[in-house]
């Protein structure tokens, strides 16, 4: 059985609430030990000196495109990029081809990641085809292993499926979760609606389409129970209204993406359709907003919403782009820069953003980092600066609008299933 | 004569005053060798241009070729009735396609906004925006200002308003863009579900009483209704559009004073304006359109003979 000891590394774990340097001992996949000058036979020495051990990270919300879209990006590439920004985990949406709608789609999944360092974990539709008219079979998706329901791309928008998938869902402890779009409001919608989107000429998705929807969910959340989860969050009223409902007691979560919290739409004049995503990129005060819905826990989780399009896809113009950038490879960084260095998060608090948190959402063990529990670890660097290149991304595609940006805080490996992986 | 400071006319946001003083001016003497008898100069000789139209235009695409066949350049056009993606190859794919056949002018009107920025930033022609989705059709507003000089002497301090649906009009950006620049006072006029969000953060002033908006106005421009666009949605009919905003005698003799009436047409005779008012004293509609071919003629001359 393979051995290894990591030495010297900085251990943050929140939830055994270890803050402190000390060599771990791995044995396969267990770990064997904790302590000062770990040298036992027949381990390697990994020494880690100057960084971090983290719990395992977990993007909750991940476009894999297997199967269907293998073009873009498979199970097997997309775990690449996980490890590759220091994630040993992600939750994968169903909007493939087959949609993951019934238990065979997510068995192939399951057997497309198996002996994979990152652990992959469907997330079934809401309704069938995520076409918004009838529910999928909830209980036979559970059964087979998905970890929440969500029609990710587009909205539930029928009040009475809404109705109906809070209630039904509610058996199985798994997040309803909700990508908010009016499309009555979204009407073809190519980025914010703002004074950029005035001079650009772009037609516009307007703030209130996502707020409309969240405002109205926390309504029915609060009336038939349930469990909602909003992702990718982008607006400050969408984090008012997940504020004043977590106040009264719902059971409501919700994610923010890297990019929500680091770029405005001022970045679209030039028209670079690898800043075209959904929701898009909004004003200053909703970056500010979604830094302060992380800080005060409104928004329980980062998550990437890493959507992968070909070159030849997004080479086109503006409008006819598809939505959707990539991000596991930049969440680290970008989660450093924003957000550690500016004091908007302690680093125990962003491995809760990253890692328990998305886990505890989605109903994963926790991880613990502690003698006897299973090795699940990320190991970060967060003083390095590095720039980003996306012809080194482990990625299939290339649609990152960080390219040629400069951040502080890489990821250097992570250790899950027994097996390692480092980059440097 | 000096030369442009810009390699390309992607819109007229930005782009500096001397440079829309040097394309009035060229204009100018562009007018005059249209009235002669022999309406042809050597001027782009050898110069091929394409008029790569992505959307159905009669008028525009007759203008630019006019200017492009009497300023004796080889004129080749390629019209593609729908968008780059239905056709299955893409814009980038189209462009690099004719550009291998050695072009140096490419001519551009395309239904998304942005399209000539797209490619001007990855192809190696000189890129002319012949109207991108909702975002500037600089040579007509170019036009529209000649028009207004010719007639008033100077833009500086005039009172120039927009009338329609500001929200979906490359004419209305384009206009306010370039007017600013000039130092006119602008300002828009309609129903506010079709004005863009923060309308006034571009400097304009807004009105949505159409008879306060003559009052302001030394010179309208009456934008076209597109009669397909969202009746119903964004307005609730052509008539009640016409009772409210129409430009009708009726109106205009309210005021006691003569204003200069643009339009960029086609027009729709009884809907934003009254047969009388097109046809009548104040009217600048034709000139528009000679204008238009001049104008042409000196961004050709003036991008085509920029040296590199």
């Amino acid at each position: 059985m393979a051995s290894f000891v990591f030495k010297n590394a900085h251990i943050v774990d929140p939830v055994s609430g270890l803050d402190t340097v000390k060599d771990i001992h791995v044995t396969g996949d267990v770990i064997a030990g904790i302590g000062d000058n770990l040298s036992p036979a027949g381990a390697e020495e990994i020494d880690l000196r100057g960084a971090h051990i983290v719990p395992g990270l977990c993007d909750m919300h991940v476009h894999f495109r297997e199967p269907g879209f293998e073009h873009k990006e498979d199970i097997r590439s997309g775990a690449a990029a996980a490890a590759a920004g220091g994630f040993t985990a992600a939750a994968c949406m169903p909007n493939t081809d087959p949609v993951i709608d019934n238990a065979a789609v997510i068995a192939f999944i399951f057997d497309r990641a198996k002996g994979l360092p990152v652990d992959v974990y469907p997330i079934a539709a809401i309704t069938k085809g995520r076409k918004g008219e009838a529910i999928a079979p909830m209980a036979e998706l559970r059964e087979a292993g998905a970890v929440g329901f969500s029609d990710d791309g587009s909205p539930v928008h029928n009040t009475k499926i809404l109705r109906t998938a809070l209630e039904y869902g509610s058996m199985f402890d798994v997040p309803i979760i909700q990508h908010a779009e009016d499309p009555y409001l979204f009407s073809g919608g190519a980025m914010n609606e703002s004074i950029v989107s005035t001079e650009l000429g772009l037609p516009a998705i307007s703030r209130l389409s996502e707020d409309a929807i969240v405002t109205r969910d926390l309504m029915f959340t609060e009336y038939v129970g349930g469990r909602y989860h909003l992702a990718h969050m982008s607006t400050v009223g969408a984090a008012q209204a997940v504020r004043s409902a977590k106040s009264r007691g719902l059971r409501v979560t919700s994610e923010v993406a890297p990019h929500h919290f680091s770029l405005t739409d001022e970045e679209v004049r030039g028209y670079d359709s690898n800043v075209k995503m959904n929701p898009p990129l909004r004003r200053r005060d909703d970056v500010i907003a979604m830094k302060e819905a992380l800080k005060d826990g409104t928004a329980d989780a980062i998550a990437t919403d890493h959507a992968p399009h070909a070159g030849f896809e997004k080479e086109v113009e503006f409008v006819y782009a598809p939505f959707g950038i990539i991000g596991l490879e930049t969440a680290v960084g970008l989660s450093v820069t924003e957000l550690l260095l500016e004091n908007w998060l302690t680093l125990p608090q962003l491995v809760e953003k990253l890692s328990t948190n998305p886990r505890r959402i989605l109903g994963l063990p926790e991880i613990r980092i502690a003698e006897g529990s299973k090795a699940n670890f990320s190991f970060l660097d967060i003083t390095a600066q590095w720039t980003v290149d996306v012809q080194r991304f482990q990625s299939k595609s290339r649609n990152s609008p960080y390219h040629g940006r400069t951040l502080t805080g890489r990821p250097l490996g992570i250790f899950n299933n027994g097996q390692l992986v480092l980059h440097r | 004569m000096s030369s442009l400071s810009i390699p390309h006319l992607l819109g007229l946001q930005n782009v500096p005053k001397e440079d829309i003083n040097l394309i009035l001016d060229s204009t100018d003497s562009f007018l005059e060798i249209l009235e002669r008898p022999i309406k042809k100069v050597p001027t782009l000789q050898g110069k091929t241009v394409v008029n790569l139209f992505f959307e159905n235009s009669t008028r525009t695409r007759i203008s630019f070729e006019l200017a492009e066949r009497r300023l004796s350049a080889d004129v080749v056009n390629f019209a593609a009735s729908s968008s780059s993606v239905k056709k299955g190859e893409t814009l980038l794919d189209t462009a690099r396609n004719i550009e291998a056949m050695k072009v140096d002018i490419v001519v551009m009107r395309h239904s998304a906004a942005g399209a000539g920025h797209f490619l001007s930033e990855r192809c190696t022609s000189r890129f002319i925006n012949a109207g991108d989705g909702a975002h500037e059709h600089p040579t007509q507003a170019l036009l529209d200002m000649c028009t207004i000089r010719q007639k008033h002497g100077t833009l500086e301090g005039l009172n120039v308003c927009i009338i329609g649906d500001i929200a979906h009009s490359r004419v209305a950006r384009s206009n306010i863009y370039g007017l600013l620049s000039m130092g006119a006072n602008v300002a828009v006029c309609g129903p506010p579900s079709m004005f863009p969000y923060d309308l006034e953060k571009l400097g304009v002033r807004v009105f949505t009483d159409v008879d306060q908006a003559l009052q302001f106005s030394d010179v309208i421009n009456v934008l076209r209704i597109q009669l397909e666009r969202d009746a119903g949605a964004d307005f609730p009919s052509l008539r009640e559009y016409h009772n409210t905003f129409g430009i009708t005698r009726r109106r205009l003799e309210k005021l006691g004073r003569d204003i200069t009436v643009l339009h960029p047409g086609p027009i729709n005779r009884g809907v934003e304006i009254e047969s009388e008012v097109a046809d009548g004293p104040g009217s600048v509609i034709l000139p528009q359109v000679t204008n238009g071919v001049a104008i042409r003629m000196a961004v050709l001359y003036l991008i085509g003979t920029r040296a590199e």
